[in-house]
């Protein structure tokens, strides 16, 4: 095992799937001469050259419509977004080409494409700045949904995605990048559609994703010195949804927490908290919570914000209430 | 256009370092966290505003810009104090610290936003003409953005519209050079950005945007090309930003000494050279200016530090005009 930034796990999975595989290319704003707006692809352009490590001007429409369009003719592309805030600018691509190229032509072509880059809030950005549409994309079929939440996840599962021949949203944060954890020396792959359990416990399961999951951890450290113990599921991968997971664990503690940095109507929590009603009603000791922003738009001012980020005291509220406590 | 005397260059002057001393404040305190999130300064460009306001009705004409927005409200009339407070996140800034460092508004000063999508603000830009020309005002809009924002769809779209619609806008590229750590050289296979507008048979020219002078003449045209119903106008102001993009920029993408040729250039030393020189005032009538500045400037920084926050209550009030919208409420 070796320690590495989840910024260089990012860059690993990249760079060797760009040595298997001529046909994957890397292309963005920032991502070549700059080695990107956090440093993802730090070294790649001097490795692959700039026929593969590809700097765009800002036209997201434009490059991300051209790299779907070049998986019709063989590429499989890594297309960065700087955030996904920007990629509202290029959405009509990936929801109406990208997610439906395969099932339009009958089956002829295939659009094995990921694209990635930071989602949700990074500090006091305002509201434009601050979006999480994982449920957004995470509503299209065709698409695919992918937030890592430490190194070792994320390069497993980002070599996951390249490989995979479907398109796949692969959500980062810029909160995340300078996290350092554990990967092994040698090539390893994370299937997609497998949830984990970071924790295992027994009264009360806590079902979270990205960056946000750490508040999960606080909190059941917090909890475990009460003497209560919680399982902490992290999803990784949002479509498809690992609904076998969740659905033993809630069986097993028969409480369910659901943890989203993200607005609360028709959100990820939203459909998990349908599946287990519908799958495990009869084992539920209590109704599900879920924790989310709040239902505004992010707001700047650093008092605002803190009150508008879900946190570790909420979801600690949430345990006790699920536990009537 | 109003003739360009004495007491027009006196005021570029303090303006000019005004918004020069505004902005190295924020960078101040940004270092010590009081003002967080990007921060983007308009370092270097001061001349295209201080040149554009000269040119423009203040009393019915409009602007809209970018994310890099702290002065030019400040410029249309809005009180420092209250742009310094909405970097700060404080209720009393422009939007009561809901917008932050790229989000100033300012209805009264005809000032509308301060936008964080690059390329967001053409569009609206040209919405907002059309709007003055719905209803016979003859106000005209600058419609300011970056030369990265050039290359967005947004740009193309919205100058086809604005000319079969002859809506009365004045688009503003500010070509600084860069985006970021791009160079205008590697977004295309041109670099004169303002013959985008020939494809639209759109007036359209390159303007020295170190110079206020030769801006509020390109202005003043434009301007009136726009008010008296002769449409769009297309400007290109060749400018620069001595600092980086925003606080986190290495600036590896260009070289020391490129940024000292600019600054033998600078518009507020251009400025002070012509007041000498034609003996408008003196270095003393100079200094007066920049101790003026100065408590000005830290009148605003005393403004945002003893400013109050915002309640939490606030997060739910501005994001509907109904008053009773019934929210999901998110905390247990
Ligand atoms: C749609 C979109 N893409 C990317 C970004 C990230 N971004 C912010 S500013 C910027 C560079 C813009 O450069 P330019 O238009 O030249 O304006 P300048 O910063 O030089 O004033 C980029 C890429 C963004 N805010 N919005
Ligand atoms: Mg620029």
């Amino acid at each position: 095992m070796k320690t590495i930034q989840f910024r260089e796990a990012i860059c690993e999975a990249m760079s060797e799937e760009m040595r298997r595989d001529e046909s994957v290319y890397l292309m963005g704003e920032e991502v070549a001469e700059y080695n990107g707006a956090y440093k993802a692809s730090k070294g790649m352009l001097d490795e692959f050259g700039a026929k593969r490590v590809i700097d765009t001007p800002i036209a997201e429409l434009g490059f991300a419509g051209i790299a779907i369009g070049s998986t019709m003719t063989g590429n499989r592309p890594i297309v960065e977004y700087m955030t996904f805030n920007f990629s509202l600018v290029g959405i009509d691509q990936i929801i109406s080409n990208a997610a439906k190229i395969r099932q339009m032509s009958g089956g002829q072509f295939k659009c094995p494409i990921v694209f990635r880059g930071p989602t949700a809030s990074a500090g006091q950005l305002g509201a434009t700045h601050s979006q999480a549409f994982e449920s957004w994309f995470a509503n299209t079929p065709g698409l695919k949904v992918v937030v890592p939440s430490n190194p070792y996840d994320a390069k497993g599962l980002l070599k996951a995605a390249i490989r995979d021949d479907d398109p796949v949203i692969f959500m980062e944060s810029e909160q995340m990048y300078g996290d350092k954890g554990e990967v092994p020396e040698g090539e390893y792959i994370i299937p997609l559609g497998v949830a984990d359990i970071k924790r295992e416990g027994t009264d009360v399961t806590i079902v979270s994703f990205g960056k946000i999951i750490k508040e999960a951890y606080k909190a059941a450290d917090e909890l475990e010195k009460e003497g209560i113990s919680c399982e902490i599921i992290d999803l990784r991968t949002v479509r498809p949804m690992d609904r076998k997971a969740i659905v033993e664990s809630v069986k097993k503690t028969n409480r369910l927490v659901v943890l989203e940095e993200a607005w609360p109507f028709g959100n990820v929590a939203t459909e998990i908290t349908y599946l287990i009603q519908s799958e495990a009603f009869d084992y539920l000791d209590a109704p599900v919570v879920r924790i989310n922003t709040a239902d505004t738009p992010a707001p700047y001012s650093p008092v605002l914000l803190e009150e508008w980020l879900p946190n570790h005291e909420d979801v600690i509220k949430a345990v006790k209430k699920v536990l009537y406590k | 256009m109003q003739k360009i005397t004495k007491e027009v260059y006196l005021k570029w002057y303090e303006d000019m370092l005004f918004w020069r001393k505004f902005e190295d404040k924020l960078a101040a305190v940004y270092i010590q966290q009081k003002v967080r999130g990007f921060l983007h300064l308009y370092n270097g460009q001061e001349a295209v505003l201080a040149g554009a306001l000269h040119a423009m009705d203040l009393t019915k004409d409009k602007m809209i810009t970018a994310y890099r927005n702290h002065v030019q409200p400040i410029g249309m009339g809005v009180d420092p104090n209250r742009v310094m407070a909405e970097l700060y996140g404080k209720v009393t800034g422009t939007s009561h610290g809901m917008g932050g460092s790229m989000h100033i508004f300012s209805k009264e000063f005809r000032f509308y936003g301060g936008h964080g999508i690059v390329g967001g603000q053409i569009p609206l830009g040209a919405g907002i003409a059309f709007g003055d020309k719905y209803h016979g005002v003859d106000g005209v809009t600058l419609c300011c953005f970056g030369d990265g924002a050039a290359r967005q769809g947004s740009l193309h779209e919205t100058f086809n519209l604005a000319m079969l619609w002859n809506l009365p806008v004045v688009f503003v590229c500010e070509n600084n050079g860069y985006a970021m750590g791009t160079s205008v050289e590697r977004t295309a296979n041109h670099t004169e950005i303002w013959k985008l507008g020939l494809g639209y048979d759109m007036p359209c020219g390159p303007v020295d945007g170190m110079n206020p002078v030769k801006v509020a003449e390109a202005f003043d045209e434009a301007i009136t090309r726009a008010r008296t119903g002769g449409g769009p106008t297309f400007l290109e102001l060749k400018t620069y930003r001595y600092r980086g993009h925003s606080m986190s920029d290495a600036q590896h993408y260009r070289t020391k000494s490129e940024v000292e040729e600019y600054k033998k250039i600078d518009p507020i030393t251009q400025v002070k050279e012509i007041i000498l020189d034609k003996k408008y005032a003196s270095e003393e009538d100079i200094k007066v200016i920049d101790k003026r500045v100065k408590e000005r400037v830290a009148e605003c920084e005393k403004f945002a530090e003893e400013s109050p926050f915002p309640e939490k209550q606030q997060l739910y009030d501005m994001v509907y005009e109904q008053e009773d919208y019934p929210f999901i409420q998110h905390k247990l």
